[in-house]
């Protein structure tokens, strides 16, 4: 089934051929191509065949793989979980044992260079790797052996990005980004988890363009975490004219105004919830009223509590956030300068004295 | 009753126009960067009841902040510039002790001035070594903190010039994490502003030299006596 393109599978199940242009112009928009491109879409789908796909769970929850069959348009899900050909998934394989491990190693040999490789979880680099296998095999053997021939490598999640819960502090099994073990390109789609449109679109532009999209610094689609959940968040006039929520069941809460003082991270957060919202464009976080937590963010999980707009400063034990530890330092050098007064009074009288002494003698009055 | 003549003093013109001006610039944007700089992270509740509509004190706030690290940046970077063309006051190897006549100095400033075990020293014309110490301190925090402010500036500004700061918040992790430590070392500039201005009436009152008003006029005195060649 694997050189078959989208548009022939669709045709297979039924689908009709304005129902794949529909899903054509979905996914174009989605990606942020504009019109020009659309007719690329087509054809791509049309033609290409579409790759074969390893999807890989590591230290995970599956909440990816949850979002990702929650994409918005039905026909996105089921193309990309049913008709890419989805080769390899420890969640979603029929297969299992030597069977699934053996379609494992049957598309790393017979397609290399050409399969997308698909990462969920994080790495455990702690004693061997011993904390987290399959097949006997560690995920870091497993990663690495994957990667070595994939036409591309995607990181799904903050856990694969970033090393999310499993890497907060202590990080006791050593969890690991998987851009840290591997050196080629990784596209980094952080989340906890990510926006389902938002990987159906990173699988979109590989499958198009056949090449990355353009990413950050951080190894991210630009097209989707350029700009902060504040930036286009729709609350995001009350945050310029000063009207904030400072209670979670006052007046302004009611209202709806910005949850900046409630601890929201949208302001230090690079998604695209408040343009493709959740569940099908019903709603995101800060719609219904919770701020964001950073969940895209490395070390979202550190940097509590997610109540407090700023977080805890590092080295200073719970509770103690910047300000805290800076009134401290503040007071006791006022403290100690007024103490420092008082004693050059003392300390230093003859030197004053004779400096006084030293002044000239202005001619007394008669 | 004084039976001792009193001692020659001579004026000395030690800190030039371009440092009075920036010393008084800095402390203008510092001030203005740690009140604009507080309200962002602690906003005040001034309003209860208008819509988002009616106004925007809150990004105005915001925009002072980000003008004046503008001012702050350029008028350090004219400071930097002055370091190496300005008088051997402002010269930047008074900022560290680099010979040995300013590690003795810095000795006889501890001993003599913070601990006071000893009553008498040799006291600097211009600033004297621990004072150095502190603005060099000062500079590099000044720095971290241009860093990490338009490195945060870099996300929400289209131009060039915040651009060339985008690398600095992969270094920290995140967005967050840069902002905490951008908000921790303002209280760095709350602490140096305490304690420098009471050193400054310190060596004011115990001196009188005019210490306090040099930064003013750029004129300082000392006894004709005890001005030598090297004196810095």
């Amino acid at each position: 089934m694997t050189n078959a393109s989208i548009w022939q599978i669709m045709a297979q199940k039924g689908y009709s051929r304005r129902d794949f242009l529909q899903f054509c112009t979905y996914a174009a928009a989605l990606s942020g191509l504009d019109y020009a491109a659309y007719g690329q879409v087509v054809e791509s789908m049309e033609k290409k065949p579409r790759p074969p796909v390893v999807w890989l769970h590591f230290q995970e929850c599956t909440c990816c793989s949850e979002s990702f069959l929650r994409a918005s348009h039905p026909i996105v899900a089921d193309v990309v979980l049913d008709t890419l050909s989805l080769d390899y998934s420890q969640t979603l394989q029929a297969a299992s044992g030597f069977q699934a491990e053996a379609c494992l190693h049957e598309t790393i040999r017979d397609f290399p260079g050409e399969y997308v490789l698909l990462v969920e979880g994080s790495v455990p680099m702690k004693d061997g790797g011993i904390y987290c296998t399959v097949a006997g095999q560690s995920a870091e053997d497993i990663l690495k052996e994957s990667a070595k021939h994939a036409a591309a490598v995607v990181a799904w999640g903050s856990c694969a990005s970033n090393g999310c819960i499993q890497a907060a502090r202590p990080n006791p099994t050593n969890a690991t980004p998987i851009h840290k073990i591997l050196h080629g390109p990784v596209i980094n789609v952080p989340g906890c988890p990510p926006i389902a449109d938002v990987m159906t679109s990173v699988v979109t532009h590989l499958l198009v363009f056949g090449r990355v999209p353009d990413l950050d610094r951080k190894g991210r689609p630009r097209e989707f975490y350029s700009r902060r959940v504040h930036d286009t968040c729709y609350r995001r006039p009350y945050f310029d004219a000063g009207l904030f929520v400072e209670n979670w069941d006052d007046e302004n809460a009611r209202k709806g105004y910005c949850l900046y003082k409630m601890g929201c991270r949208g302001p230090v957060t690079y998604n695209a919830c408040g343009v493709t919202k959740w569940n099908e464009g019903t709603s995101f976080p800060i719609q219904s009223g919770h701020g964001c937590i950073g969940c895209s963010e490395d070390g979202f999980w550190d940097n509590g509590p997610f109540y407090q707009h700023l977080a805890n400063f590092p080295g200073f034990g719970i509770e103690a956030t910047a300000d805290k530890v800076g009134l401290i330092a503040g007071s006791a050098t006022v403290a100690g300068v007024a103490a420092h007064a008082v004693l050059t009074n003392i300390r230093k009288r003859r030197v004053i004295d004779e400096t006084q002494h030293e002044s000239a003698d202005m001619p007394r009055e008669v | 009753m004084n039976t001792l003549a009193a001692p020659n003093y001579k004026r000395i013109y030690v800190w030039e126009m371009p440092v009075r001006l920036f010393h008084w610039v800095n402390a203008l944007c510092i001030t203005v960067l740690i009140v604009t700089g507080y309200l962002i992270g602690h906003p005040l509740t001034l309003f209860r009841s208008p819509e988002a509509y009616q106004q925007y004190w809150f990004g105005t706030v915001r925009f002072i902040h980000f003008a004046f690290a503008y001012l702050f940046l350029f008028n350090f970077l004219m400071r930097l510039y002055w370091s190496f063309v300005g008088n051997r006051f402002a010269n930047w190897r008074t900022f560290l002790p680099l010979k040995k006549v300013q590690r003795h100095d810095l000795m006889d400033v501890l001993t003599v001035d913070i601990l006071q075990i000893k009553e008498k020293g040799k006291i600097s014309l211009g600033h004297n070594m621990l004072a150095g110490l502190s603005y060099f301190c000062l500079f590099l925090v000044g720095i971290f903190q241009i860093l990490t402010g338009f490195g945060l500036y870099a996300a929400m500004s289209k131009s060039w010039f915040a651009g060339l700061f985008a690398w600095v918040v992969p270094l920290f992790g995140s967005d967050g994490v840069t902002r905490v430590w951008h908000h921790g070392a303002m209280w760095f500039f709350i602490v140096f502003i305490v304690v420098h201005i009471y050193i400054v009436f310190y060596h004011d009152y115990v001196e009188g030299r005019g210490t306090a008003s040099s930064i003013v006029g750029g004129w300082k005195f000392e006894r004709e006596d005890r001005i030598k060649p090297d004196s810095f």
